[in-house]
């Protein structure tokens, strides 16, 4: 107990590093994926396909190798990144499949009746966009994408694995100057708990209240 | 200067990228029928259960899915032996994570299947006077499975993924046959660039073959 005390400013340290990971992946990954999102859902064919085989190709591998691929792999190719920005790069390129993905199922949500209504009293593609459609599927998107906030937090764990010194990484060395796994393991548990379990909170309560849209 | 691509290495020790491939699949495998035994078991005592149970399966689905996997391994690896007194090897310990962690997922997908089983179905295994027990395994439980199925197949596939987390405990699957060719020869990107399609011909090739087997027996 006394310990888990003591090494709280240290474990601090890596919290501040997990959530600034967390952040930067989570801007990332919510620009590109709305815009590829919007892309997939609206574009032309030429810009579909290149999309499609986007999300499926970074869904379809395990995050764990496409941090190593990106880590060790970028520096063989002669781009050199540090080991921050790969691990960075690699999850926001993960997480963007994800978010594209949400925005494309938020959108085709919205009956199609009413983008035709939309049409009908005469207003463009934009108009209908940004009176109809958005406003309607941001409320569709929130919830799962808050789902997704909490899986880049949990993910962020593994950028401890290429050396970055992030919450996992922290508890990992105090551990190991210390000896007593157990409750090192349980107080990190806890934090992360801690933040993600908010955040599925407000996703499930975003859930009820914006539950009110129908067919 | 460029990178010159050698790939004999990889081509060489192919057979621990294949085992792995393997051990990985076997390992999701393993995982999901013990998470499915699991998360049926909770599932049930969840919507027959008091307020206790409730809250106590609620705490454990609560706390495996808001912590990351990685530290969930790590914990039972190294963490439970620790105070537990006694040891196990890294597969048996990886296994039981992965199982914990899929029964968490479980519980929510039995809970909703058994929620999607008409109440009429049920009422009229009342009238013809089947005992609770045989409504269960008779009415409920096989209705419900028709429904989880798709749920299954992606829980599957998503647990194949995230069994590349045991190669951090040394488990021999994949992942850690990609690192040991890594460390051993340096050839990086050749390793990496043939193990990913590994992961993702795998990956789909199960999707479609599951969602085969969905349609067999789907409920519409």
């Amino acid at each position: 107990m006394d310990l888990a005390l003591r090494s709280l400013p240290f474990l601090w340290g890596g919290l501040l590093v997990t959530l600034h990971v967390s952040l930067l992946v989570v801007t990332f990954s919510l620009a590109a994926g709305v815009l590829l999102g919007v892309g997939i859902a609206y574009g032309p064919r030429w810009l579909y396909w290149p999309i499609r085989f986007y999300s499926d190709f970074f869904r379809g591998v395990p995050l764990l190798v496409l941090i190593f691929f990106v880590y060790y792999g970028l520096p063989a190719a002669r781009i050199n990144l540090t080991s921050f920005a790969a691990a960075v790069l690699a999850l926001s390129a993960f997480k963007t499949a994800h978010v594209i993905e949400i925005v494309r199922g938020a959108i085709q949500s919205i009956p199609r009746g009413q983008t035709d209504a939309g049409k009908a009293i005469g207003l463009t593609f934009r108009q209908r966009f940004q009176y109809v459609v958005a406003p309607q599927a941001v409320r569709r998107f929130l919830p799962p994408w808050i789902n997704a906030v909490v899986d880049t937090v949990k993910g962020s764990a593994l950028v401890s694995l290429v050396g970055i010194v992030d919450l996992m990484l922290a508890i990992q060395q105090v551990i190991g100057r210390t000896y007593v796994p157990m409750p090192m393991y349980v107080l990190g548990a806890l934090m992360y708990f801690a933040i993600n379990y908010s955040l599925s909170l407000t996703s499930r309560r975003l859930e009820a209240r914006f539950a009110y849209i129908r067919e | 200067m460029t990178y010159h691509f050698n790939y004999t290495y990889v081509w060489r020790h192919f057979d621990r990228l294949t085992w792995g491939l393997v051990l990985s699949l076997e390992l999701a495998f393993v995982s999901i029928l013990i998470g499915m035994v699991i998360g049926l078991g909770l599932a049930v005592v969840h919507t027959g259960g008091g307020r206790l149970t409730r809250g106590a399966v609620a705490a454990y689905v609560e706390f495996v899915r808001n912590v990351p996997l990685l530290l969930l391994v790590y914990l039972v690896f190294y963490g439970v032996p620790s105070v537990g007194g006694f040891a196990y090897d890294a597969t048996t310990s990886f296994v039981a994570t992965l199982s914990i962690y899929a029964g968490a997922y479980m519980v929510e997908v039995f809970r909703a299947g058994l929620d999607a089983v008409p109440r009429g179905l049920i009422d009229a295994g009342k009238a013809i006077g089947l005992t609770p027990w045989q409504r269960l395994l008779h009415v409920r439980l096989p209705t419900m499975l028709r429904v989880v199925l798709p749920s299954l197949s992606n829980a599957y596939i998503s647990l194949f993924k995230d069994t590349s987390l045991a190669s951090v405990i040394a488990v021999p699957e994949l992942t850690y046959g990609a690192q040991w060719i890594k460390t051993n020869s340096f050839r990086v990107i050749e390793v990496w660039a043939v193990v990913t399609p590994m992961y993702l011909a795998t990956g789909y090739a199960l999707l479609f073959a599951l969602r085969r087997v969905e349609r067999r027996f789907a409920t519409h």
